[in-house]
């Protein structure tokens, strides 16, 4: 068997299950998708367009290439020319690439202009990426949360089935009306992260200290779902963007329930917790907020984040550890987590720590919490 | 010249013995034979961790290591692939081939030459030791964007900068040794546009390493201060900017990816003419094309920013001045082919890396034109397209060409032949394993996986089990290749001077293996003109 | 062609001061930065402040300016701006401010960070009088406004109808502090 005909069964070998499988199972997915808005159609386009553009391209060249391994090889006896230089033809295969590039770059640019028009929006919302959440705050309307992933741990450490939306889902997605152009404003409170929703076909960084814009417009309510794109430390894998696009009406619906659920929770702070309903919500916004970093059974990570168990600050005056988990600790990974959660949950996941795992700290109420939070 | 060859062969007629021969010498072939050794080592070390950040991904969840040790493996993996392998092996050739190339007895400062290998063990040595420090190793990419890099970074970063510096200082000093032989050094009677174009593309490169690695070595330098002397170069809080960090290291970044792919045109444009038996198609543009590659190289670093938050012009100059690179990379692939093209071709394992080498490159060629599509861009940018992309134009491209210039120059090294049918199927194991590994990448990137994430949605389960296969394939297959070597520098069939039925090159002419002094009386005119035909 | 080692001194000379210079070049790339931000408006760095001359109010067009207030990393204090937003004429100078408090039981140091969106807009957006130009220290439990003095250059490109007018709050406290009583950096990691 010539090393030709090998060739050709080793490709093949190669191949085959490529295209059997795109038959096969649904998940393996090839292509970028279509998307939801018009830009992220014209970015599909323009990206099958370019990809055509280079198939042609790679037919043709490689094409003479493998021309010439089968008919311009010694063992069929070829001789080589002695060419080896023409201007004409050199000139040529300059020119033809440079049309090409001047005929993809049109649609391109044009595609770019209108990714660049940002005017007239009827909803604007600011963006910010923490290390390894998002918080979106809807500047026209009083509503403010942070979208953590809700994937529980069990599953990411292989105890559990994973879900279908395995690292996709969040507690709390992006509510936005479809049919009207809501702009974003980005930026982040730590490192650089990236906002990416690939149905949208809007990725955008976020720099602390810096704001960014971007704008979408959906055109059908869907759950949309992205991540971030920027390497941003320990859990940048773990950081999931979910946009619930809904209907106008149901849009307003959602502002209303917001409100409403506002109110709720100035009432839960009023009445009067008992230590045990804290211990058991605490476990809860413990998992959400605190785990990745100081671990399920509050040992953190040697070297890299501290301990909870036994410390002087979990058992010892009640105000330094609210401080610090209110305020935060400046120059560490420790967020000031007072902005991001409200009393109820302060207090429950202070007193989670403080009686867990075998400390002695006692609770914490949520009038102490609210005291020091300045009566907002 | 002459006196100077005198006092040299006079001095010592060979190589002195045991291990000093190793630490002083300042034979060219000895440094080069110690690069290629080197970044052999920092090859399999650097492909540990990728085969440690693939078996990771076999499946999703978090199965072998968490996610702050992958990161630390990504990180480490593109910065010992980047400065420990890719380019220490170009530098390695470059010392054992350039003089000879050029008809030169030796390097033109082989004290220097010594000094510029001897810094990079030590300089690895002090990168890969910050894995066992407090708080672990370099864990923010091999890019180390800022803040992540500064203010967010584990206390190793600091050993990290040292590391870059010392390697800096080592290309530095590679850069004007070969900048100097080719200039200086080359024999009677030839002319610029005679040298081969492996030499041709070494002395672009060496002014681009010129150009940028102090570039680089200000970047860090500015992290340093940031770091440790209050500074604020990057950090917003004092009036500095994050993305200024991206726009000088990008800066240095886009040049930099053309050092680790320019010499592998070189060393193509050798091979392809030697096994189709016919002179290289269109030398001069070759050449030319080479220059406006490195200028080109200058204007176009915000393309690894398009997400960054560019005005619109910004976004329109970079994606305009990226598009014009496909047309002289183009001019190359043309000419390569115009080369085999009415030739007569052979398939020895030097030509098959080769020929892989154009196709491989080609389809990251062609993934790079796509992503030079600004607003394509936002969908591809920081995903598996982009590791499928630059992976591509790294291993089938950088490190095929330094397997395809092993084993065409090996013959000549060793005064052996290696063991041509290992070499076949050391080729076509890495060929599958390449192309399992990386071709599923582009579906994952376009399906929205993004890079460097530890754990992935379920979608992507599939291709990441099938690329975590080729990755092994591609790994394993790779000890064929020291076996062949190590068999190769020990026994083999002795090789003939010319080793190659359609060899023409300076180095052809000499012994297999060559003298310890390559050419201590410079090639004749005849030689020289039989080396150009 | 071949020299001997004596010959290759002005080459290598040549080279190593191209290696200074370019050294010299990638710092040289931080105020070229700058420059260049200015020209282009990129990242929407603002640094046209200080006063201005007043020029006719162009009251045939109305531009919406909006107000933006982000605490970085672990800054408790509360800041926002008394109004989100507030409709200019080009030219007109208007007075707005930001609302601060420092909750925490201790003495602070923060310094606001501006930013504007569209970055092409931050060339027009003149700060005659801003709290951003200097740091702002606050006493455990003080509140305070901060002024902001600015006005819209009647030369912003008519596609623009809506400025974004960010402010990053840092906490600088241990900059701002003499360096006898800072902690050392890595212990402070490790609280």
């Amino acid at each position: 068997m010539s090393s030709y005909r090998r060739a050709l069964l080793y490709a093949g070998l190669f191949f085959a299950p490529l295209f059997c499988v795109q038959q096969a199972n649904a998940d393996w997915q090839l292509n970028l998708i279509e998307g939801a808005t018009e830009i992220s159609r014209s970015v599909y386009s323009l990206h099958m367009v370019i990809f055509y553009i280079c198939v042609a391209i790679a037919v043709v060249v490689f094409g003479v290439m493998f021309w010439s391994i089968f008919w311009h090889r010694k063992s069929r006896g070829a001789k080589a020319a002695h060419f080896h230089e023409s201007t004409f033809i050199e000139v040529l295969w300059t020119v033809i690439p440079v049309i090409i590039l001047v005929s993809m770059a049109v649609p391109a640019s044009s595609t770019l202009i209108d990714m660049y028009d940002k005017n007239n929006s009827e909803l604007d919302i600011q963006i910010t990426g923490y290390q390894w959440k998002w918080r979106y705050q809807y500047l026209n309307h009083d509503i403010d949360f942070f979208s953590n992933l809700s994937t529980p741990r069990e599953q990411i450490n292989n105890a559990e089935t994973k879900g279908e939306n395995y690292l996709l889902e969040v507690d709390q997605p992006l509510v936005i009306p479809a049919g009207k152009k809501v702009r974003f404003l980005l930026t982040s409170n730590d490192v650089i992260h990236s906002w990416w929703v690939p149905a949208l076909a809007v990725k955008k960084d976020t720099v602390p200290g810096f704001i960014n814009e971007a704008w979408t417009l959906v055109d059908e309510p869907g759950i949309y779902r992205g991540q971030c794109a920027e390497l941003c430390g320990r859990d940048h894998g773990f950081m999931p963007i979910v946009v619930d696009v809904r209907s106008q009406a149901d849009f307003d619906l959602w502002l209303a329930e917001q409100a409403s659920l506002k109110v709720a929770a100035q009432q839960s702070a009023e009445k009067v917790w008992t230590q045990e309903e804290l211990f058991a919500r605490g476990e809860e916004v413990y998992q959400t907020s605190c785990l990745a970093c100081h671990q399920a059974n509050g040992q953190g990570i040697p070297g890299v984040f501290p301990g909870l168990v036994g410390t002087e600050l979990m058992q010892g005056d009640p105000a330094g550890h609210i401080d610090a988990v209110i305020n935060g600790r400046s120059g560490t990974a420790m967020q000031a987590f007072g902005e991001q959660l409200n009393a109820v949950d302060l207090a429950a996941v202070i007193t989670y720590e403080r009686t867990a795992w075998g400390n002695q700290g006692g609770m914490v109420t949520v009038q102490q919490i609210q005291q020091l939070l300045g009566g907002e | 010249m002459a006196s100077v060859d005198q006092t040299m062969s006079d001095g010592h007629h060979g190589p002195a013995r045991g291990i000093t021969r190793w630490l002083y010498t300042t034979n060219h072939k000895d440094i080069g034979t110690l690069y290629l050794f080197f970044s052999l080592l920092m090859f399999f070390i650097g492909g540990c961790m990728a085969l440690t950040i693939r078996a990771e991904l076999f499946q999703p969840g978090l199965q072998m290591v968490m996610p702050e040790f992958f990161n630390q493996m990504t990180t480490m993996h593109g910065l010992i692939m980047v400065f420990g392998a890719v380019m220490p092996a170009f530098v390695g050739l470059a010392n054992w081939m350039i003089p000879i190339m050029v008809g030169a007895p030796d390097m033109a400062l082989p004290r220097m030459n010594n000094w510029s290998f001897w810094i990079l063990p030590f300089a690895f040595t002090m990168m890969l030791s910050t894995l066992l420090m407090e708080g672990g190793g370099p864990n923010f990419g091999w890019t180390f964007y800022a803040p992540l890099s500064t203010t967010y970074a584990p206390p190793s970063v600091t050993f990290f900068i040292f590391a870059v510096h010392m390697m800096g200082i080592s290309s530095i000093m590679g850069a004007i040794n070969v900048i100097a032989t080719i200039l200086n050094m080359r024999a009677p009677g030839m002319k610029l546009m005679q040298m081969p174009l492996f030499v041709w593309t070494w002395l672009i490169t060496a002014f681009l390493l010129i150009a940028v690695m102090p570039v680089l070595a200000g970047v860090v330098t500015m992290m340093l201060m940031d770091i440790h002397f209050g500074t604020s170069f990057f950090d917003a809080a004092g009036g500095g900017d994050p993305v200024l960090f991206q726009h000088v290291f990008w800066f240095f970044g886009h040049p930099e990816v053309y050092i680790m792919i320019l010499p592998a045109f070189g060393v193509v444009s050798e091979i392809i003419p030697t096994f189709a038996r016919k002179r290289l198609f269109g030398y001069a543009s070759m050449v030319y094309a080479t220059a406006s590659i490195a200028f080109l190289s200058f204007i176009v670093w915000a393309h690894h920013m398009f997400t960054v938050g560019m005005p619109l012009a910004g976004e329109l100059f970079f994606m305009f001045t990226t598009m014009l690179i496909a047309v002289p990379t183009g001019v190359k692939v043309f000419n390569w082919i115009a080369t085999m093209f009415r030739g007569s071709m052979t398939f020895e394992t030097p030509m098959l890396f080769a020929l892989a080498f154009v196709v491989l490159f080609t389809i990251g060629g062609f993934s790079g034109l796509m992503l030079s599509i600004a607003p394509a861009d936002f969908q591809y940018h920081d995903t598996y397209f982009v590791v499928a992309h630059f992976h591509y134009v790294l291993v089938p491209g950088s490190v095929f060409s330094i397997m395809a210039a092993a084993y065409y120059w090996l013959p000549k090294w060793t005064g052996h032949m290696y063991n041509e049918s290992m070499g076949k199927l050391h080729f076509w194991l890495s060929f599958i394993g390449v192309n399992i590994t990386f071709f599923p990448m582009h579906f994952l990137g376009l399906a929205g996986m993004p890079r460097r994430i530890p754990d992935y949605a379920l979608q992507f389960a599939d291709f990441n089990m099938v690329a975590t296969v080729g990755a092994f394939i591609f790994g394993i297959s790779q000890l064929l290749f020291v076996y062949n070597v190590v068999c190769c520098i020990r026994s083999g069939k002795q090789a003939t001077d010319e080793v190659w039925e359609g060899s023409r090159g300076l180095e052809w002419q000499l012994s297999s293996p060559p003298p310890y002094h390559s050419y201590s009386t410079p090639p004749t005119a005849e030689q020289l003109s039989k080396a150009s035909h | 062609m071949q020299q001997s080692p004596s010959n290759h001194r002005p080459l290598l000379l040549r080279l190593t001061l191209l290696t200074v210079l370019m050294f010299g070049f990638g710092f040289l790339l931080v105020p070229l930065y700058d420059v260049f931000c200015q020209i282009t408006g990129l990242n929407g760095k603002v640094l046209n402040t200080g006063p201005v001359t007043e020029v006719g109010v162009d009251t045939e067009r109305r531009i919406r300016v909006q107000f933006i207030a982000v605490n970085n990393e672990a800054m408790p204090w509360q800041f926002a701006p008394v109004e989100r937003e507030l409709t200019v004429y080009p030219g007109e100078m208007k007075h707005t401010a930001y609302k601060v408090t420092n909750p925490s039981v201790r003495f602070m140091v923060g310094q606001a960070v501006p930013s504007v969106a569209p970055s092409e807009a931050a060339e027009y957006l003149h700060k005659v009088n801003c709290f951003c130009f200097e740091n702002q220290p606050l006493q455990a439990g003080e509140t305070k406004d901060m002024p902001l003095l600015f006005t819209v250059d009647a030369a912003l490109p008519e596609h623009i109808s809506t400025i974004t007018l960010s402010y990053t709050l840092f906490d600088i406290t241990p900059q701002a502090q003499p360096a006898a009583t800072r902690l050392p950096k890595d212990s402070r990691r490790m609280l």
